[in-house]
Formats: C-alpha cells, structure tokens, sequence
C-alpha cells in the first residue's frame, strides 16, 4: 500500500516536471525559462526524497542538500546574467 | 501506532506530488512571467516543504531516524526559494519583458522612471555626463 502511494505521488512529480519542461521549450521570453528551470530543480529535491523513501535508504539524503544548493546559486547566476549581460562584473573602478 | 505515522508520512508525500502537479499547471496556464513565478514559487515550495517533511516523518516512524540533513534542506529551501523568485522576477522586469495584456496597472514603472530621473539630476550636477545613469 505504502508502495502504491509512493509510485503514485512520484509519478505526479514526474508528470510536473514534464510540464515544467513544456514551459522551458515554448517559453517565449529568458526569464519564463529560469523560472521553470527553478521549478525543476525544487520538483527534483522532492522527486529524490520520494525515492529514498521507496528504497527505504539514507543514502540520497545528501543529494537532496546539494541540487537544492545547486539549483538556488544556478538560478541567481541566471537571472544576473538575464538582468546585466554578465555574471562576474570586472569593473576597474571599484 | 508506528504504521499509521509511516501512513501520516506518505500521505503527506503524496499531497506533496498533488501540489507539484497543481503548481505546473499554473506554470502552464498562468499569462505571463511574473504571474507564472507566483506559481513556480509559492505552491512549488509548498510541494518540496510537504514532501520533505514527509520523508522526515516516515524515517522518524519507521528507523527513528532523525535526519539533520532533512532539516537542512527544509530550511535551505524554504529560505532561498522565495529569494531566488523574487531575483528572476526584478531580471525579468528590468529586461524589460512585458506584461500580460490582461494586466491593468503596473505600479513599478513610475516609481522606477522617477528613480532614473533623480539619478540623471544628479549626474547632471556634477557635470559629469559621460558617466550613464544606473
């Protein structure tokens, strides 16, 4: 029963994170884009805690900190880069 | 008793995944960037906080467990989520993309045309007009 839900609930992410990927493809503008990518990123923490649970291990735990650490700095690179052009500014008179 | 908190666990988990799904289709169906990023921030963390919490739940029932790591990365997401939208939505806004022709007011843009011309005075006071504004 507790498999069932589980094969369930990691379908729905799955169907979510599909959906995600439908917005990255048509999105018309960059920041529809990160904006997905984000949600991507933060459905896939969810999708690994769901797998772990179902394999009954502690092992993906530590996966969990790091695509959340990963997604956050990659979406603050990307919207640097949207808003400026540029995401390590080199600017001499400072 | 241990049972029913696994069943406690899981149920949240799969809310979790309903909340997932519901906020992808608002990510779908949503008009424009920043109406969708109210979708891809609220109800998403909500998702990853239900189902994290239920993951917790569900070792703490079954090998009581107690996941530091788990915690961390409740409280990592649930800081930097809002952080991380809130950044894309002021990228998107200074690139200038537009809103929803559904939309009837946007308050930013004259507060944000003022600031430019307070900051254009004041390149202009002190005679120094090679430097652009911003």
């Amino acid at each position: 029963m507790i498999q069932t839900i589980l094969a369930i609930s990691l379908s729905l992410y799955i169907i979510a994170i599909l959906l995600a990927l439908y917005r990255i493809i048509r999105g018309p503008s960059m920041p529809d884009r990160v904006v997905a990518l984000d949600m991507i990123g933060v459905n896939l923490i969810s999708a690994v805690a769901v797998f772990s649970v179902a394999l009954g291990t502690h092992a993906f735990l530590e996966v969990i900190l790091i695509v959340g650490i990963l997604a956050f700095i990659s979406t603050i690179a990307l919207a640097r880069f949207v808003e400026r052009g540029a995401i390590v500014e080199h600017d001499p008179d400072r | 008793m241990i049972q029913i908190v696994e069943y406690a666990g899981v149920i949240l988990i799969l809310l979790g995944g309903i909340m997932a799904v519901i906020s992808a289709f608002g990510i779908l169906r949503l008009p424009d960037v920043y109406t969708r990023s109210h979708a891809a921030t609220k109800s998403s963390t909500l998702a990853v906080l239900l189902s994290l919490s239920g993951t917790f739940i569900y070792f703490w029932a079954s090998e009581s467990f107690i996941s530091v790591r788990l915690l961390l990365g409740i409280t990592f997401v649930f800081l930097t989520a809002p952080v991380a939208g809130h950044l894309i939505t002021r990228a998107a806004y200074r690139s200038r993309v537009k809103l929803a022709d559904s939309s009837t007011e946007d308050a930013l843009e004259e507060v944000l045309r003022k600031a430019e011309e307070k900051i254009e005075d004041v390149t202009e006071d002190d005679n120094d007009p090679e430097q652009p504004p911003n």
